[in-house]
């Protein structure tokens, strides 16, 4: 069932202008997120996938950082060409966005109540009354306990994850037709993880909201998301289906990636480490990104840059070793 | 008991809460609050549990970084809590501790090699020759090189600063080793790179590990035994296989099902997910801890607090349902 992409990401790069020269945070990519869909963007700190999620949201620090090229179509709409009032509209109403701090993300001066009102009056035409009900009302639907009293009460007086479930409320608000979630539940134990994610996915089902879920943490892409992508150092190194990346990584990266997560359910004796360190972001100029720790890496990998090619399955990778159909062989 | 490393009896602490006018304590957070555990030598134990469970007051407690309540520490049969701040000093070369952040645990305005130098100068081991010998041969011991001893800490990336905190702890060859979270603020590839170091170390210089996270996935992969805490309660106690494989305390079977698996074929039984939050440590439920969270709590837990009990050769669990080393 392919239905059509709420976004479109099309060569999309975003570079920040530093004393140290430009440097390019989010490298050329490219990807979709289909109507209803939980995509999935992994990556370590570095690897650009919170710049990609600031970039679709208008919202990167500009100076230093600026859309170079590309575009990002919602609904066939390019957000990268649209003037800051239109843009406004379309940010909480059409797009929103929840950040992995629960804390530092809501007002501590204003009411819970206060903060929802506002997001709910600045996009649809409501009085006051009409405004604090239906902030109560997506307060019951995210879980939150006894939102009657909950609504007068200020931030600091809830925990974590009501807050975190508040932030979820403040998004859905308008019933977006995507939802963006950068490291929403990092910052959160592993029991009130799981009942956040429980919650998205809900949402998700009920009310077809596309989601893009970037995180860290391989565990909960494999639990929630339909599709992965993979990035390293700006760009897509693999995307594809969760089940078949899970299974059958190709990128010497994603295989590494998925070897050096130790297991609660089995034991092993050594772990897998890929060696050396993250590169910093724009310190490598030429040929793959991660060729200096490949341990497949050939001479060409140092010079020439290889190209995103689909490796059937609908997985694609960014790799040399599958540039023939016939598949390189190497354990995993 | 000589090879019982360390043993914790009955340890409490509690923070005292300051209120009104004139400061008078108006109540307590029962951070830790009557813990028993030992460490055999050359062991690891892990201690999971989530934030505010109690686990990093506990590590700081057996440094004695921070003073106890009540309850008592062994270490090689000694009980540390009575000893003096001077003696308390010399010993500190027997034990030590990693912490989680490799940012804020290293002098920004020290060198690699002062860093390094620092606890030997306290303990007052060697001439200056002999330190900065030992801080190079450390270095390579941690996987740097040597001329990284004249560079400064933001010159190295997290994991690197990470292993100068670990190479630090490692200079007055201490017995044991307290680890908190050494490794949650890496990225993947990092985290596991750190952790084979630690295992290496471990071999190479007989160290004793605690070692407190809240993945239970790493503190399965390191640790020997481990012990779960919940709200300043040592709720479950066994061998890791065990506890991974057959955990018997209701909030132990919660806490493994919450885990993310990072394989999308894996049987997706209906969670067990808890419902609601963590109590407040200051204002904790009466009886058992956990029974404001508990699927099966009974009556008699909202009374009384279950005591950690031996159910099973080596698996000690504090819940009535097991009550009286019967399983029900």
């Amino acid at each position: 069932m392919r239905s059509k992409p709420v976004l479109e990401v099309k060569n999309l790069t975003t570079s920040f202008f530093t004393d140290e020269g430009t440097i390019p945070a989010v490298d050329n990519v490219s990807f979709h997120i289909n109507k209803g869909e939980i995509l999935g963007v992994v990556g370590e700190s570095g690897c650009g996938k919170s710049v990609t999620s600031l970039s679709i949201m208008g919202l990167v620090p500009n100076p230093p950082g600026k859309i170079v090229s590309g575009e990002i179509l919602l609904n066939g709409e390019d957000l990268t060409k649209l003037p800051k009032k239109r843009m406004r509209q379309i940010r909480g109403n059409d797009v929103a966005m929840i950040f992995q701090e629960p804390m530092t993300s809501l007002n501590p001066v204003y009411t819970i109540g206060n903060q929802l009102v506002e997001a709910v009056r600045l996009h649809q035409k409501m009085d006051k009354k009409q405004a604090r009900n239906r902030a109560i009302e997506i307060m019951k639907l995210v879980g939150l306990p006894r939102a009657e009293e909950l609504i007068d009460e200020y931030p600091h007086q809830l925990s974590g994850g009501m807050r975190q479930r508040v932030m979820i409320a403040m998004a859905m608000v308008c019933e977006p037709k995507l939802l963006i979630a950068d490291e929403p539940t990092t910052a959160l134990d592993v029991t009130i993880q799981a009942q956040i994610l429980r919650l998205m996915k809900k949402l998700n089902e009920n009310y077809q909201t596309a989601i893009m879920l970037i995180t860290h943490d391989l565990g909960v892409v494999a639990e929630v998301c339909k599709r992965v992508i993979v990035m390293y150092a700006g760009k897509i190194v693999e995307e594809g289906d969760v089940e078949s990346i899970y299974e059958n990584p190709k990128h010497p990266y994603t295989i590494g990636l998925i070897k050096s997560v130790p297991d609660v359910n089995q034991k092993i004796d050594k772990l897998y480490s890929i060696p050396g360190n993250v590169p910093k972001p724009g310190s490598i100029k030429q040929g793959c990104a991660f060729a200096a720790r490949c341990e497949f890496a050939m001479n060409r990998c140092f010079s020439e840059n290889p190209p995103l090619l689909d490796s059937g399955q609908g997985q694609s990778v960014r790799c040399f070793l599958h540039e023939t159909v016939e598949d390189v062989s190497y354990s995993v | 008991m000589s090879d019982t490393l360390l043993e914790v009896k009955n340890l409490r602490k509690h923070f005292p809460i300051k209120g009104g006018i004139i400061g008078k304590q108006v109540g307590s957070v029962k951070a830790v609050d009557g813990v028993s555990f030992h460490i055999k030598k050359g062991e690891t134990l892990g201690l999971v549990g989530e934030s505010g469970c109690g686990k990093s007051t506990t590590g700081r407690l057996l440094m004695r970084l921070l003073e106890p309540t009540d309850g008592e520490i062994y270490f090689e049969d000694q009980d540390i809590t009575r000893l003096s701040r001077k003696e308390m000093k010399s010993l500190r070369k027997e034990m030590q501790m990693i912490f989680q952040d490799p940012f804020a645990s290293l002098n920004p305005r020290h060198t690699v090699e002062r860093i390094l130098s620092e606890p030997l100068i306290v303990q007052g081991i060697g001439s200056a020759e002999e330190r900065k010998r030992k801080v190079r041969e450390m270095l390579e011991v941690v996987g740097l090189s040597s001329y990284h001893a004249k560079r400064y800490p933001h010159q190295f990336s997290g994991g690197q600063r990470q292993r100068i905190g670990i190479a630090r702890a490692l200079m007055t060859r201490p017995k044991l080793i307290v680890a908190d979270e050494p490794v949650s603020a890496l990225d993947v590839s990092i985290q596991s790179q750190v952790l084979n170091l630690l295992q290496e170390l471990q071999k190479e210089f007989d160290l004793t590990y605690l070692f407190i996270a809240h993945d239970l996935g790493v503190v399965r992969h390191i640790s020997d035994r481990v012990g779960v805490m919940y709200l300043g309660h040592l709720v479950e106690l066994t061998e890791s296989e065990r506890l991974y494989e057959g955990p018997l305390h209701p909030y132990t079977k919660a806490l493994l099902s919450a885990v993310p698996i990072a394989d999308p074929k894996a049987v997706r039984n209906e969670k067990e997910i808890l419902t609601g939050d963590i109590p407040s440590p200051s204002n904790p439920p009466k009886g058992c801890p956990f029974h404001t969270r508990c699927p099966k709590a009974m009556d008699v837990c909202q009374s009384q607090s279950p005591k950690l009990q031996e159910v099973k050769p080596s698996h000690y669990v504090a819940c009535h349902l097991y009550h009286d080393g019967e399983l029900q």
